[in-house]
């Protein structure tokens, strides 16, 4: 006779357990902050949520009209799309894109990539969030050179356990996490604040950290597992008159080699909450946000054999807020559509990108901060010579 | 200082008792002889056949279908209680392998094999992130990685990437050639639908063997030898996984199968060389020549270097470990000793900056040592921001200063650094401790600190957050 199986888990906590036990536990920081954030005298906030793993554009933003579709995806065919106009229809979780898009308020750039045409997840988010023309090549991420390039002025919150590269570089940058042990004694921070106080690595991480956990305090009820959690929070930072200005949301699991439909709609389901909770909780300032969400890649058009799709090139941006309707571009989707038979594919796979993540990023942050187009995508995305604004943004 | 190198950076942390070692570098070496690849605590855990047998049940017991009720028939033969759920296997596995792991960490006298089991493991990392992968990421680090530690390269990764948590992390048991008897019948079926999707097969464990675990991203690669190499593979599978495809042989549930009629016929082509059809012995060839390559030569011995020495290794260094290897066709032990002899290894203390499982094994050996039931490690592997086999991604956790330094990273060190002092108690005297937990680089600031700090948890935790301890 076999042995008896395992036990069911024992007292170790899971992440849900610990993230309760440091809420119900947490309170106010006593010491007021060493630093400020931002002594911002701008308005306008702007938010780069990372889908990472490579989302499938086609199954988010479908092309209904393309007569390619039902032949190769007809396998996984999801019920009741979004129809948003123009030969397109959202994903059916992302309701709450659908009712921004209708208020003007949210816009689907298609058939988009960055410079990466080859298939590593870690090369292309490499790329994605350093901005350079190969990876590895740039150690700083785009956005930190975004809060340098305007005057360092936007200081710039990460939600998370650690820092997304793209928000990494010489600018000083907060992270903020609600992993806790619980409230943290003023004896503690004076000590640490001594110890440290000499070490030119671990002294501005420390300022950092005590300032956006005095802003925001221990009091979160979120998991930051979910994008819409994140969310909360960083509406909460942005939404303070003194906070920071930029921030990332990282979201993961776009990887979807298997079993694609499903996966995809709770994960669009996530990232649809995302974009409403900032819509909500921003409040007031939802008027001066800006948010993009993309992704390193999107992935093959044909299904693999676990009604799943493997890593691709073109995949579709969203680009959202209260800031888009005086801007009147004409949506929701921005395309130069190529189609997805079989003769219109990049390698015979992909969908093929026919606009630059890149150009279309420095486009949107230039025109929200008010920057000269040129000089600012010189400075996110340097050495990309031949990088020209995103005529649809303009 | 040499003695700080010798420990801290080669091995696991000082620990208060240990023997100053007259010669590190042989001390260093003579660890990999005396390594044991199965101490006690590894050995009381369940063995791997019985985990995946358990694991592949319960996946498959809640299909409606024929298979479904085989399982649930096997699951009640096996013991099995009825409502146990893959999802609690998993957590129930993942606890115990944790708890063995840092419990033979904290207490080893062989901290260097340790630490380069632990290196292996995120080199070949599986994440837990995915639940098949959670229940058995523990279970590969003991029986694929530790007693491969001192073996040819080709050895350790053929181990890795067949072991059951690779093959389900990366879906590699349901890749079908397009061309074989049971991909034909696929695609056939497909075309009465008017499903022209092209493909049966995964690319994703193909993928990530060249950018991750051999050649490297810049091992001059491209598409075609990722879809040649993955059509290799196909068949290579799990038995008793994959129940709902045709052609699926009965046999023991859970050990590596290869599936005759779903590998794709034909030769392949990758890297240049051509694989006649061989069945799954075509896949071996390639993985032998993968690890014979000079781009994997130079690949490890820069990610060991990087590890060991610092965030950007010395060019030199690297060429040399990446020539023993290819001297050695591929023998680990003698890389190991080119790494251990090199003089840049020992002349910059504290480069590294430590990663949180690297903080807390080292605190815990420092202070007595703790028991992994002291140190509650899921819990604080947590906060730190490193959930014991869960990296984000395929390529493991980072392992330079920008991956861990952040600042609300550091915040939570502080809280756990504050909750170990206080579970290490009033006894606990760090201000006499330090010397031998930080030898020869111990500075006068953290010394005048520890003087002034009151003896008990403010003392201890000023030693664990002191600047020195934080890095190796």
């Amino acid at each position: 006779m076999a042995p008896p199986p395992m036990l069911p888990p024992g007292p170790l906590a899971s992440r849900r357990r610990l993230l309760g036990l440091g809420f119900a536990t947490g309170a106010a920081l006593l010491l007021p902050p060493k630093i400020a954030f931002a002594s911002a005298d701008s308005e306008q906030r702007f938010v780069f949520i990372i889908l990472r793993g490579g989302l499938d554009g086609v199954e988010a933003v479908v092309p209904t009209d393309d007569p390619a579709l039902a032949p190769v995806r007809g396998r996984i065919e999801m019920k009741g799309p979004i129809a948003i106009g123009g030969g397109f229809a959202l994903n059916p979780s992302l309701v709450n894109f659908a009712r921004l898009a209708a208020a003007n308020e949210a816009l689907f750039v298609h058939a988009i990539a960055t410079g990466y045409r080859e298939r590593s997840h870690f090369d292309a988010q490499n790329m994605l969030e350093t901005g350079g023309n190969r990876a590895f090549e740039l150690k700083d991420g785009w956005l930190n050179r975004l809060s340098g390039a305007l005057g360092g002025r936007f200081a710039a919150v990460a939600i998370g356990n650690s820092l997304p590269l793209s928000l990494r570089g010489d600018i000083p940058v907060a992270s903020y996490s609600t992993r806790r042990q619980g409230a943290m004694a003023a004896s503690l921070q004076q000590q640490v604040d001594r110890l440290w106080s000499d070490d030119p690595l671990l002294h501005p991480l420390w300022d950092h950290a005590m300032a956006a956990r005095t802003m925001l305090g221990a009091s979160g009820t979120s998991d930051p597992k979910s994008g819409a959690a994140a969310a909360n929070l960083v509406a909460r930072f942005l939404a303070a008159p003194n906070g920071p200005r930029l921030a990332t949301i990282e979201v993961d699991g776009f990887d979807t080699h298997t079993s694609q439909k499903y996966r995809l709609l709770s994960l669009l389901k996530d990232l649809d909450d995302t974009i409403a909770t900032l819509a909500t909780a921003l409040g007031p300032v939802w008027k001066n946000t800006l948010v993009v969400a993309a992704t390193e890649f999107g992935r093959s058009v044909a299904l693999n054999g676990g009604e799943g799709t493997d890593h691709g090139t073109g995949s579709v941006a969203f680009v959202a807020g209260g800031a888009l309707p005086a801007w009147s571009v004409k949506g929701p989707v921005v395309a130069d559509w190529p189609g997805i038979g079989k003769s219109a594919l990049l390698d015979g796979r992909d969908l093929k990108p026919t606009r630059d993540l890149r150009s279309l990023l420095a486009t949107v942050t230039a025109r929200h901060f008010s920057q000269d187009p040129g000089r600012l995508a010189k400075s996110l995305f340097p050495g990309l010579d031949g990088i020209v604004a995103d005529k649809a943004f303009i | 200082m040499r003695t700080a190198i010798h420990s801290n950076r080669f091995g696991l942390g000082a620990r208060p008792g240990d023997a100053v070692p007259s010669d590190p570098q042989a001390d260093l070496l003579a660890q990999l002889q005396r390594f044991d690849p199965k101490p006690a605590p590894i050995a009381a855990l369940p063995r791997q056949e019985w985990l995946v047998a358990q694991l592949i049940i319960l996946l498959t017991a809640n299909q409606g279908n024929i298979f479904g009720e085989r399982a649930r028939a096997a699951a009640i033969e096996m013991g099995i209680p009825a409502g146990y759920t893959h999802v609690r296997l998993a957590v129930a596995s993942h606890n115990a392998a944790a708890k063995a792991r840092t419990e033979v960490a904290v207490q080893s006298n062989t901290p260097f094999a340790e630490r380069l089991v632990h290196f292996w493991a995120n080199h070949f990392a599986v994440s837990g992130e995915r639940i098949p992968a959670r229940c058995l990421a523990g279970n590969m680090e003991f029986d694929a990685i530790r007693p491969n530690l001192m073996g040819r390269f080709e050895t350790l990764l053929v181990a890795a990437v067949r072991h059951p948590a690779m093959m389900l992390y990366l879906d590699q048991p349901e890749s079908v050639g397009p061309n074989s008897p049971v991909g034909q019948r696929i695609m056939r079926s497909r075309a009465a639908l008017s499903d022209s999707s092209a493909t049966t097969y995964n690319e994703n464990l193909a993928r990530e063997i060249l950018e991750l675990h051999t050649v490297g991203v810049n091992g001059g690669y491209g598409q075609a030898d990722v879809g040649e190499f993955a059509r290799a593979l196909t068949g290579w599978s799990l038995s008793g996984h994959a129940l709902h495809i045709q052609g699926l042989r009965t046999g023991a549930v859970g050990s590596f199968l290869f599936q005759p009629d779903w590998h794709e016929p034909g030769p392949r082509r990758v890297l240049g060389k051509n694989y006649a059809p061989a069945g799954e012995a075509q896949s071996l060839a390639i993985l032998k020549d993968l690890a014979a390559q000079p781009q994997t030569a130079t690949f490890i011995a820069t990610k060991l270097a990087a590890h060991f020495v610092a965030d950007v290794p010395p060019p030199a260094l690297v060429e040399r470990m990446a020539r023993k290897y290819l001297e050695t066709d591929g023998e680990l032990a003698s890389v190991y000793e080119v790494l251990v002899r090199a003089p840049e290894a020992w002349t910059t203390p504290l480069a590294k900056f430590k990663s949180p499982w690297d903080w807390a094994v080292s605190a815990a050996r420092a202070l007595g040592p703790l028991s992994s039931e002291q140190l509650d490690v899921s819990n604080f592997m947590n906060a730190l921001g490193q959930d014991m086999w869960m990296p984000l991604s395929p390529a493991g956790w980072p392992d330079r200063t920008a991956g861990w330094a952040s600042s609300d990273a550091m915040a939570r060190r502080v809280e756990v650094a504050d909750k170990i002092a206080q579970l290490a108690g009033p006894r606990t005297d760090a201000a006499s401790l330090a010397p031998a937990v930080l030898p020869g680089t111990l500075s006068e600031r953290t010394r005048m600190f520890l003087a002034e700090a009151a003896p008990g948890p403010d003392a201890t935790r000023t030693l664990l957050l002191s600047p020195e301890f934080m890095r190796r």
